[in-house]
């Protein structure tokens, strides 16, 4: 399916990252926005409330976050596609309805454009530490996607990618900005509709009488219900059967989350996506994401100029993280350098899939700022080492 | 022999039952009310979707047979207004308990209000938190014993009608579970009303509330409403105030629904004063 003309603003833009990720929901379909104001991601929903009387669909801005991030999953039984914007305070508020979007499978989009914490912290200023509670902040075993984008044209690109996903796997999926990246302004080109493609629902074309909520399906991703249609279905967060009812036993249990982690997992191949190069002969590799990457470019740059074989992975896509990637990386290089602004959250990922084969370098920021070039450039030298 | 039908059956998910409710409580009542008022309503049963939070009153989404959301404690109002918003034709109804939607979910309620979404509430007073085992609740009357009030409770309860009507509900009514007729009568007229409408239904909850207070059975309980309340329509919402053992109003206390809605106002508003930036395409007046 093509994208709508009238949400695809095609052309070359001059646009903050905020307003891309925006432009980057409008085309792939969103039409419903929740959001409550917080420093640094109200531009997005400024720019939506802004352009959607022109598109033809609701910007609503409720009481709270929690409110945001419930109303976003009514909208998308609805009829809607629909997401909600917000940074961390607002972030830790929403991490309820992360896991009933999980448990009732309802495709939507969370964005947070991360600043440092926690609590208040630093409201105008980038960090990335609200990676693992993208990951695991709602209570329960789940699994998602979360994506994180280097730069404003990436907010547009990487924003039609998790509405796609959103609605291929019926998930809520994490879209992780940071305050840099966020407020960043850069060119950003907007395809033609045409050449945009949209994951459509997956509604389903089956007679009520005929239709089971969560009957069997290959790809353990049901079709969805529409309202008003006569299925009379039923939707909740408690452990349910296949017709949606309700059941408190062991087995429900088991067979309900299993299919939930592994309609992720069987497909993680065709979600990871990363920007890998020079891993061949690589002595240090840097893997790092979102805006400390564009950093990480330079020292890297710099390290070759110094002689050293250096590679880079750059993950876009955080969660599921590519563990054979790494896994691989870590049997051939020396070292491989972990920066990130935040004490040191996807280093613990990049250890687990690395298994003590080679040396891993953390190097940690803890908000407020980018890394210097040196430190990353450091962190290379020092794993170029021989010991 | 053939099996006599219940009368709801059409609107029931029957291979749910028998339901979890302890006999005596309220909440069955409350349901066949909506329901007969659902069937006299113009709405069949694809128009309708009814969304509710979490407690004893929260389980009603699960045992009708419509287009029904159980949603997380506190946040079914949120939820059905992203719902209304998306499908401004679907007759959208929160059904839920005083604790889900006046205490976790107060907030969204007096918004709900503000906003004058088109959603019809429907509130089950009993007086406690009646799922997680009879704990005070933001109704409980003064000197109430609950399961965290063992000595009484030391607070003031809300008095829901009197809120309603300052968030700004266009149609606000009490009734007992008791007055079968006049509840359904009131859902009937609310599910009509554009903007957000409020029923509150006081319920016995027989099992926590009325045993503690030694209030004797679900029956007598029936008496104290029947013998204990007072009807007064159009009587002021700030005389809705309900005691421990006082009798207590009931009936019809706002009627008006002239103001537009959420939806209507932004439509209007964005038909009548909003042009299209250049760089935009212009608007086409759909709305989704
Ligand atoms: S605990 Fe109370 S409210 Fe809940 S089902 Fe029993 S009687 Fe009804």
């Amino acid at each position: 399916m093509k994208a709508k003309l009238d949400g695809v603003l095609t052309g070359v833009h001059y646009m903050d990252g905020d307003q891309a990720a925006c432009e980057g929901a409008l085309a792939a379909g969103c039409r419903y926005i929740a959001g409550y104001p917080i420093t640094p991601s109200t531009e997005t929903v400024e720019r939506f409330a802004q352009r959607i009387p022109c598109v033809g669909g609701i910007f609503m801005q409720m009481e709270d976050e929690i409110a945001s991030s419930i109303a976003i999953q009514g909208a998308v039984w609805g009829g809607a596609k629909a997401m909600t914007v917000t940074s961390g305070p607002g972030f830790s508020l929403m991490m309820e309805h992360i896991g009933y979007a999980i448990m009732t499978e309802t495709p939507c989009v969370f964005v947070d454009v991360q600043r440092g914490g926690p609590s208040t912290g630093l409201p105008t200023m980038p960090s990335q530490s609200d990676l693992m509670q993208a990951r695991w902040g709602s209570h329960g075993d789940y699994d998602l996607i979360a994506l994180c984008p280097n730069s404003p044209q990436e907010c547009f690109d990487l924003m039609i990618c998790a509405f796609n996903f959103s609605e291929r796997f019926r998930i809520p999926v994490m879209f992780m900005m940071d305050e840099c990246i966020g407020h960043m302004t850069e060119k950003v080109v907007i395809p033609h509709p045409d050449d945009i493609e949209i994951t459509p629902r997956r509604y389903t074309a089956k007679r009520p009488q005929d239709y089971l909520l969560y009957g069997p399906c290959d790809d353990l991703v049901p079709e969805m219900p529409e309202i008003g249609k006569g299925y009379h279905f039923h939707i909740t967060g408690l452990t349910h059967d296949e017709r949606g009812y309700p059941d408190m036993t062991v087995d429900a249990q088991h067979r309900l989350i299993h299919r939930l982690i592994h309609k992720i997992k069987n497909y993680k191949n065709g979600i990871v996506m990363v920007e890998a190069d020079d891993l061949d002969n690589a002595e240090v590799v840097v893997l790092s994401f979102g805006i400390t990457s564009r950093i990480a470019d330079r020292a890297i740059i710099d390290a070759k100029n110094s002689g050293i074989k250096t590679g880079k992975i750059r993950l876009k896509t955080i969660w599921p993280f590519p563990d054979e990637l790494v896994k691989n990386v870590s049997q051939k290089a020396r070292a491989i350098v972990v920066p990130e602004i935040n004490a040191g959250q996807i280093v613990r990922e990049v250890e687990r899939a690395a298994t003590d084969r080679c040396r891993i370098i953390s190097v940690p920021h803890y908000g407020g700022g980018v890394h210097r070039v040196e430190t990353i450039y450091d962190a290379i030298i020092e794993g170029a080492k021989v010991e | 022999m053939s099996k006599e039908k219940h009368p709801l059956s059409d609107y029931l998910r029957e291979d749910r039952m028998p339901h979890m409710w302890c006999p005596g409580c309220g909440i069955g009542i409350a349901v066949s009310a909506f329901l007969n008022a659902l069937k006299q309503s113009r709405y069949g049963q694809d128009d309708v979707v009814l969304v509710s939070g979490i407690g004893c009153a929260g389980r009603v989404a699960g045992y009708v047979k419509l287009d029904s959301f159980h949603t997380t404690h506190g946040r079914a109002i949120p939820f059905a207004e992203g719902l209304k918003a998306a499908s401004p034709k679907t007759k959208v109804v929160v059904f839920s308990g005083e604790g889900d939607l006046m205490s976790i979910g107060g907030n969204h309620f007096i918004h709900a209000g503000r906003k004058n979404m088109s959603i019809t509430i429907l509130c089950v007073n009993n007086l406690n938190y009646a799922m997680t085992g009879g704990q005070v609740s933001p109704t409980t009357p003064a000197k109430a014993i609950t399961a965290t009030a063992p000595f009484g409770s030391f607070c003031q309860p809300f008095n829901l009608p009197f809120i309603a009507e300052a968030a700004g509900a266009v149609y606000v009514a009490r009734w007992t579970v008791f007055h079968v007729r006049q509840l359904q009568k009131a859902i009937l007229e609310a599910i009509h009303k554009k903007g957000m409408s409020f029923v509150e239904i006081i319920s016995p909850c027989p099992t926590l509330y009325e045993r503690r207070n030694q209030m004797g059975t679900a029956l007598s309980r029936m008496n104290f409403y029947r013998e204990n309340t007072v009807i007064k329509n159009g009587a002021s919402t700030k005389d809705a105030v309900m005691d421990l053992d006082k009798p207590f109003i009931v009936g019809k206390f706002v009627d008006d629904d002239s103001k537009l809605t959420y939806l209507e106002a932004m439509n209007e508003y964005y038909d009548t004063t909003f042009s299209c930036d250049a760089n935009y395409h212009t608007y086409t007046g759909s709305k989704i």
